[in-house]
Formats: C-alpha cells, sequence, structure tokens
C-alpha cells in the first residue's frame, strides 16, 4: 500500500444530502487505508465522520438538502494519524442535545455521538467564524494499530 | 467501502412456515434507513411468529439502521415475536459492539441457525 499523498490537506464540499455520505465514506477509507491505519481503525475513522455528517444533516440543517459541508481532512508525519474537521453553515448545535445516550439500551436515537466518543481520540465541537460549527476529529495511528 | 445503491433495502422477503426472513443489501445510512424501517414494520404487519434479519450483504450501517432495528425489537417485543439478527459482516458488527447492543439482539452466524 502506497503512503499517503505528498500534498495535503484534502478538501471535500459536499452538500446535506443522505446521498452524499457513502461518497466521503468511500473518501475517508481510501485515505486511512494510504496513511496505514488497520482495517478496525478505518472502520472506527469512516463511522466517526459518517455519524459527524449525518447529525450536520439532521439537527444543524434538520434535514434540508442543498446545504454545504465542508470536510478537511489532514495527516502529517510528525503526528501519525488523521485529523478531521467538518464545518457546516447551520443551527448551532449543542452536542448534549442529540447525545450521548447510555448504550445498550433499547431508546433509539443519541447513538451517533456515542459511536464518535467511541471510535475517535479527540473531539472537539466550536462555533464557526460567520456562524455554523467547526467539528475537529483526531485518530492517533498508534504502531499497534499499523495495517502489518 | 461498501455497497449502496439505487435498489431496494429489501432484496426479498422468503417464509419458513411462520418465519419471515428479510434479505437485505447494500448499505443501511441515513440515506435507505427510513425505507428500511418501514419494510421491516411491514413485514411486523403480517404477523409472523419470527422475523430473521439477514444481514450478510449488507457492508455498512449507521446508527439510523441500528436505531431501526432498535425500533423493530420494541415492537417485536411487545407483540411477542421472536427477532434473530444474522450474517453480521464485520463492519456491521462493530457498531453493534461499539454501542453494546449485541448484547441485546440475538445474533446467530446463518439463517439455519436462526431458524432452529
Amino acid at each position: 500500500m502506497t503512503g499517503p499523498p505528498d500534498e495535503r490537506p484534502i478538501r471535500l464540499t459536499i452538500f446535506s444530502s443522505p446521498a452524499h455520505l457513502a461518497v466521503v465514506r468511500g473518501a475517508v477509507e481510501g485515505l486511512c487505508r494510504r496513511i496505514g491505519f488497520d482495517d478496525e481503525c478505518v472502520t472506527h475513522v469512516v463511522m466517526s465522520v459518517d455519524e459527524a455528517l449525518s447529525n450536520v444533516i439532521r439537527h444543524a440543517y434538520a434535514g434540508a438538502e442543498g446545504e454545504p459541508i465542508e470536510i478537511e481532512l489532514d495527516w502529517t508525519d510528525a503526528q501519525p494519524g488523521v485529523r478531521i474537521c467538518i464545518r457546516d453553515r447551520g443551527q448551532p448545535v449543542e452536542p448534549g442535545s442529540f447525545g450521548p445516550r447510555g448504550p445498550g439500551g433499547l431508546r433509539p436515537g443519541g447513538l451517533g455521538l456515542h459511536i464518535m466518543t467511541e471510535c475517535m481520540d479527540h473531539l472537539d465541537y466550536r462555533p464557526a467564524e460567520g456562524g455554523g460549527t467547526v467539528l475537529t476529529m483526531i485518530k492517533r495511528l498508534e504502531p499497534a494499530r499499523r495495517r502489518p | 467501502m461498501g455497497e449502496r445503491s439505487h435498489r431496494q433495502c429489501v432484496k426479498a422477503v422468503r417464509w419458513v412456515s411462520r418465519a419471515a426472513i428479510v434479505d437485505v443489501r447494500g448499505d443501511v445510512d441515513l440515506d435507505r434507513s427510513g425505507e428500511f424501517q418501514q419494510a421491516l414494520l411491514g413485514v411486523m404487519d403480517q404477523r409472523p411468529e419470527r422475523i430473521v434479519v439477514n444481514l450478510a450483504e449488507v457492508p455498512y450501517m449507521d446508527s439510523s439502521g441500528v436505531a431501526s432495528l432498535v425500533k423493530l425489537l420494541g415492537r417485536a417485543r411487545r407483540q411477542q415475536v421472536g427477532l434473530r439478527l444474522v450474517g453480521l459482516t464485520d463492519r456491521v458488527r462493530s457498531i453493534f459492539q461499539i454501542t453494546r447492543l449485541d448484547g441485546i439482539f440475538e445474533i446467530h452466524a446463518t439463517v439455519q441457525e436462526a431458524l432452529a
């Protein structure tokens, strides 16, 4: 497997359409594999990005399609891993308003934030300049979790 | 990453006696979980004794797909219908483990095992 591209970051802009989620999952998976994450970590990063985007669509944009979501994927050799920023221009959302809930229960809803918290090493929500929210997530590439 | 298509989420519903085997295909994400849930609840309306949800052809499921199954499970318990999941791919199994719902659902390796 070749390493990640020399030029970074990768920036994607999608619409707040659920149909765009699969495209982003594919891009994130491809990058994570090139960075060297093992299968489990790739799954964790892909799931976290997908849940974060779903939360933007459902909560920040209240299900409205056609609104912009900006995604930045970055990595460095100095701190191996991936840093993902997701910026929306929707209603500011308090993470507590959509979870997390205790896992293992039978109440649907609020699972997404729990998944992101469990799967990523760092999660930070903050208001974006000019409106909206920026979510930053980091997954470190631990030596033991490198793809052999 | 997994398959996503314009085809329907539910590929087939097969009946073995009064057990309904629901074969699902493709990713179940925010784009398709509404359709997924409606299809499953539609099977429940036919009053089976048991529903076996076959996820062997589901490469990816997000929390909205899981929530659909949680809703189905709640209704199945109220109606005393057995609900079993089979054929979880590694990635789908992951989301059940992370949410710790793997201990709440009855999960089997194969359809045959789920029908036994």
